[in-house]
This record gives structure tokens, sequence and C-alpha cells, in this order.
């Protein structure tokens, strides 16, 4: 099951230059909740701070607290340990290219010294099945390479790949931007099936997704969250005229 | 550039829906100068004008679901598109009433002339002022304007129940007046829902400009809440 994920003055840097400023925001469980802005307002830095992904930058870093459930995410905690509860999937699908479809989605397993063979194929099942490729890809498991697939098919690749360690959160960075309309129609789909087991954070530009998929939306300018509400309300009627401004294309 | 052909677009659905507007009062206003001058020539422009009045109605709705397809609105732009195709849908319908009182004026017109106990004129009035005053507040965009708009409602209602008790105890005095008689108390009936109709676009005004639903004095949160209830 998901966990709800609480973010208290959270604010993040890249060098001096101030990413995020103050966010506090409760993302609730079991639900899809998506982050929108204008580029370069802090969205993709908020979502990477909630998996420790920011620290990675050279000169990068974050104060404020953020808890997932009740594991303090910035106290206490490994990152390793942190990102193990909290999937994420990229912009760009990423499969491993030299391994099999297998053994992408088994990879996180086994670097964590996972080796049961029957388990593991139990798990891989089971994700590919989640991620809604198990049908078009279950004939060619350890023949055909993660990379051979198409770009849908391989996000969908990244999506059981982040499920089979078996997280609480998926953090998903733009993951339909560089799809068709009938890969993106299939992620949306699957986001809808995988609240039922999973938190949900996504990242869009894509205003029609947002409201597609999230019941809860928050808008992100200049490194602030200006509004946090239910999607429809973000997008029927807002409460701040910036957010107004710019769902309807009035900026941004 | 797309923004800009949205925002020409919203314009357009404006500037026709005014246009709209204009006629659907301008009948309302014939049809009851026709009532007390007994004019069948102006009975006539009201029969006439409704063919035009229903097709802007049909572009407008057109324009409006073209918009909604192809630039996919949010927020007060959405809100704005709604409010438009039932706004649409309302001045239809008063254009409707419209012909309505034109066909009565006609058969009252073939019947010998008495005096009757109502003052339709100022019933005329009141309704016709509801329906300039909605489409004052959608032009200006003030919720203020449309709010007094539904305070209104309720005087020309009792204007109309106030006429069906004097008509029809004036019926059982003169049984020889009963059909022109019947005929105003048909043309109260149009005139108060002529009222209902621009009650109906004061609330929509209301909708588009605050966001807020004010209709059957529900509660703005009450079927929200419900809805997202239903989803999860």
């Amino acid at each position: 099951m998901g966990v709800g994920i609480k973010v208290e003055h959270l604010n993040a840097w890249f060098g001096k230059t101030q990413a995020l400023h103050d966010i506090s925001i409760d993302v609730p469980a079991n639900h899809a909740t998506a982050v929108i802005g204008p580029s370069g307002c802090g969205k993709s830095t908020f979502v990477r701070c909630l998996n420790r992904m920011h620290e990675t930058v050279p000169d990068a870093r974050a104060t404020g607290k953020v808890r997932m459930g009740e594991l303090d995410v910035y106290n206490g905690t490994a990152a390793v340990q942190i990102r193990r509860r909290i999937g994420m999937v990229f912009q760009k699908a990423n499969p491993f290219p030299t391994m099999s479809i297998y053994d992408n989605v088994a990879a996180g397993l086994k670097l964590n010294g996972f080796h049961d063979r029957q388990r593991l194929d139990e798990i891989v099942e089971r994700s590919l099945k989640l991620s809604a490729l198990w049908d078009e890809v279950k004939d060619t498991l350890r023949k055909k390479s993660g990379a051979s697939l198409s770009g849908g098919q391989q996000q969908r690749l990244c999506i059981a790949r982040a499920l089979a360690v078996s997280p609480e959160v998926l953090l998903m960075d733009e993951p339909c931007s560089a799809l068709d309309p009938i890969s993106t129609g299939k992620i949306e789909e699957l986001i809808f099936q995988l609240k039922e087991n999973f938190t949900i954070v996504i990242v869009t530009h894509n205003m029609q997704q947002a409201s597609r998929v999230a019941e809860f939306t928050g808008f992100f300018l200049l490194g602030k969250l200006i509004e946090f509400d239910k999607t429809e309300k973000i997008f029927t009627t807002p409460s701040d005229k910036r957010t107004e401004d710019y769902i309807t294309g009035r900026f941004g | 550039m797309m923004r800009s052909r949205f925002q020409q677009g919203l314009d357009d659905l404006r500037t026709r829906l005014l246009r709209m507007g204009g006629l659907a009062e301008q009948a309302v206003d014939r049809a009851c100068q026709a009532y007390i001058d007994r004019d069948l020539t102006r009975c006539h422009l009201v029969l006439e004008g409704e063919t035009q009045i229903n097709l802007i109605e049909r572009e407008i709705d057109e324009l409006a679901f073209d918009l909604l397809a192809m630039q996919q609105p949010m927020a007060v732009d959405l809100r704005f598109i709604l409010a438009v195709t039932k706004i649409n849908s309302d001045l239809e319908r008063v254009g409707d009433q419209a012909v309505n009182i034109a066909e009565r004026v006609m058969d009252m017109v073939e019947l010998p002339k008495v005096e009757l106990p109502v003052d339709i004129a100022r019933m005329a009035a009141a309704a016709s002022a509801m329906v300039r005053r909605a489409l004052e507040s959608f032009i200006e965009g003030k919720a203020e304007l449309a709010q007094a708009v539904l305070e209104m409602d309720n005087v020309v209602d009792r204007m109309k129940d106030e006429a069906f008790i004097t008509l029809v105890k004036g019926m059982n005095e003169h049984p020889e007046t009963t059909r022109q008689a019947l005929d105003a108390l048909l043309i109260a009936r149009n005139l108060e829902r002529v009222a209902d109709h621009a009650t109906n676009i004061a609330e929509d005004v209301i909708f588009w400009v605050r966001g807020a639903d004010v209709r059957h004095n529900i509660g703005p949160e009450a079927p929200v809440q419900t809805a997202v209830t239903d989803t999860h």
C-alpha cells in the first residue's frame, strides 16, 4: 500500500541559486498528485527532493522536513533505503540497453542480493502485469533486450522495473512527454490502476494529463508552491490569479 | 499564436451571444407592444425573427463545441464557454416565449376588445428589464449585477400569481370575456417564464465570474463533494 508524504518548509538550492522556497505540502496516500508549472519553476527539483535524488547533483542541497509514512527522509535514513521505497520514472525511458527485458525488471532486486529464481520469476511477471506490458513481452522475456522495445513499451518497462522492488511511492517526471497518444493513454490508464497500491506524484507539462490522472494538483511558480488543491478545483475555479493565468495560457 | 486565435474565438462567441440576446429581448418587447396595440404586424415580425434566433443558437453551439474540442479551455475560459452555451439555450427559449405571446395576441385580435383586470404592460416591462440586466451583467462580467436580477424574479412571480387570481375572478364574473382572459393568463405565464430564463442567465453569469453554482439555493460545495466521494 502507498503512504502519504508530508513535506514541511522544504528549501532547495543549486549552489547559490535557490530553486525551492519553503514548500509545505501533504501528498495523500494512494492517490495521484500532479505537479504543474512553467519550465524552471522547480517542479522536477521538488520530486527529486522527495527521494533525495536532488543531492546527487554537485553543489545541490536541501533543508526542511520530508516524511514518508513513519520514515524521516532527511534524518537518520540512508538515501539508498529511501530510494528503495520510492520508485522513480523519468521523462526519457532508460532501460539497461544490454540487458534482456527480464533482467531489466529484476535488476533492482538482484542488486539487493535477491537471487531466489522462482520468486524472481513471480515478481517479474507481477511487475510486468502491473505495468500492463506482460501480454506484449511474455514470449520474448529473455530473448529481447529492453532497448528493442518501442518508446511506450520501454517506459512501461521502466515502470515495471520501479515496481519490482515494491515501493510505496512512485515518482514520475514527465513520463509521457516523449510518447505518442496511444502509449500515453496506456500509461495514464496504468497510473489510474496503480493508485490502488501506490502513492503517485507526477510532474507534467500537459495540463489535460494532470486533469485526467490526478486527484490533487500543485501549481509551482518561481520555486514556490502557489496553490495545492483538488484537481477539479484547480482546473475549474483556482483560488489564485497566477494559477488561473497559467492554466488558461495567459502566461508561461 | 494559438492563444490569440483562442481569444479571438472567445470574443467571437461573446459577440454572437450578445447579438442573440439583442434579438431575444427585441422579440419580447415587440410581442408585448403587439399586445398593448393589438398590432398584427409586430406579431408577424416576432414570428419571422424566430428563424434568425434559431440560426444564431446553432452557430453559437457549433463555435463553443469547436473551442472546447480544439482548445481544451480551463478555469475561467471553460466556465465562460459553458455559461455561454447555457445562456444561448435560455435566450432561444426567451425567443420561443415571445412567439407564444405573439400567437396569443393574434388570437385576441380576432376577438372583441375587452377590459381585463391585469397590467400585462407592467409585467412585460419587469420581465424585459430582467433579460436586459442579465445581459448587462454578462457584458460587464459583474456578478453583483447578476445577483440583482435573481432578486427581481420574486416580483414577476408575484405579478403572475396576482394576474391568475384576478383573471380567474374576472372569468367567473364575466364569462363572455373568458377567451380573452385565458389569452392574457397564458401571456402572463409566458412572461413569468421569460423572467425564469433571465434568472438562469444571471446564475450562469455568476458561475462564469465567481465559479459558484447558485442554482436552486443549494450550497456551493454540496454537489462537488458528492462527486469527489463517488470517484474515489
